[in-house]
């Protein structure tokens, strides 16, 4: 543990952007495949589509336990105390919503009677026993929640570019450091 | 309407089935499968069946069994796939509305275990099966219970692009308990 790095550890960048591209992945996914007709690959899909999320789901629980131990650098000095909130709660509903979204599309497997089995391999427990009213309901959810961090995401995306192009601060350099510093500059 | 079905079934069975066989308690006879997709089992069931069954455990070389399956009556575990199986690739249940087994010998297995052979037919096509059961008496109910495994493509179920049994396998896991009441 190091307190005074100015960014966040290689771990944590890691696991960002890995989970990053896995749920861009795997959300275009969901929209492509429930669109689908029935056939041989719309059911792949589908259990690509669980397996990523149980992937997410494991790697976000990874990331929550890593930060523990390592906390987040701290804000630019310059940024003012509401923005510095602002970043916690968007921060705060990531994590949530991150690991809320794979339990709910879990939830709804197992009320529509589809058991999720880890690249096929591996079985996860069914919660729910088969009951096509809580299956409805958990895949409005699921939907709902998917548009939530939709527009928490675009919320996250457009404040780092803020950070980057309007106050040329290093908030994005933090989680990405093939930038280059901006402090460097100054 | 389910009951006013079975029961015009079960009216339709007394009448039809000879005198020797028992009459079928279809509220608590039931014939499921487990088909396993991406490597998940599904369960699923058939609504509508008639049996017609004549067995003396004093006798099983004599026993006789039809099963007639109403293919239509399927419930996959979902919506989707129940209108795609009747299609042609699936059952084509438009020509072939159902499946049918006929037993030849039943031979005896253990105390109350039996091994009913025959023909199962779907599709134009006729196979041979083995099906384990039991059979269990309580008042003058008699349970036989069983399963067997049937491998889906060599009856056609499923052709063309389904024919891939890395998505939906070949093997179809098919359960019955059929219940009869009455006499023998």
């Amino acid at each position: 543990m190091n307190p005074s790095l100015p960014r966040y550890t290689r771990v944590a960048i890691t696991l960002h952007w890995l989970i990053a591209l896995a749920i861009l992945c795997t959300f275009l996914l969901g929209q492509y495949m429930t669109a689908l007709q029935l056939s041989p690959t719309k059911l792949k899909l589908y259990s690509y589509h669980k397996w990523i999320g149980v992937t997410i789901f494991m790697l976000v629980v990874t990331r929550v336990v890593w930060r523990l131990w390592h906390r987040p650098p701290p804000p630019p000095p310059s940024m003012p105390a509401w923005q510095h909130s602002a970043a916690t709660i968007a921060h705060f509903f990531l994590y949530v919503l991150t690991l809320s979204i794979p339990i709910s599309g879990w939830l709804m497997s197992s009320a529509s009677g589809f058991q999720v089995v880890y690249f096929g391999q591996i079985p996860i427990p069914d919660l729910l026993a088969k009951d096509k009213v809580m299956a409805d309901q958990l895949k409005d959810m699921h939907e709902a929640l998917n548009w939530l961090m939709v527009v928490v995401v675009a919320l996250h995306i457009a404040a780092a570019l803020k950070h980057h192009i309007v106050d040329r601060d290093d908030v994005l350099w933090r989680m990405l450091p093939f930038l280059k510093q901006r402090s460097a500059l100054k | 309407m389910r009951s006013i079905g079975v029961f015009s079934l079960l009216a339709l069975m007394t009448a039809s089935a000879p005198a020797s066989a028992a009459a079928i308690d279809y509220a608590n006879s039931e014939i499921t499968f487990v088909s396993k997709q991406m490597n998940v089992p599904v369960q699923g069931r058939f609504r509508k069946f008639s049996a017609n069954i004549d067995f003396d455990p004093r006798k099983p070389a004599a026993a006789r069994a039809q099963i007639e399956v109403d293919l239509a009556s399927i419930d996959t575990g979902s919506q989707d796939a129940d209108a795609e199986v009747g299609k042609k690739a699936w059952f084509n249940t438009s020509v072939f509305p159902t499946a049918k087994f006929v037993s030849g010998a039943v031979t005896q297995a253990g105390t109350d275990k039996y091994e009913a052979h025959g023909k199962l037919s779907i599709k134009g096509i006729g196979q041979d099966v083995a099906a384990p059961f039991t059979v269990k008496r309580s008042g003058n109910a008699v349970t036989y219970e069983g399963s067997f495994t049937l491998k889906r493509l060599q009856f056609k179920i499923g052709e063309g692009i389904w024919s891939d049994t890395e998505t939906v396998a070949d093997e179809v896991l098919v359960k019955f308990r059929i219940v009869t009441v009455g006499n023998k």
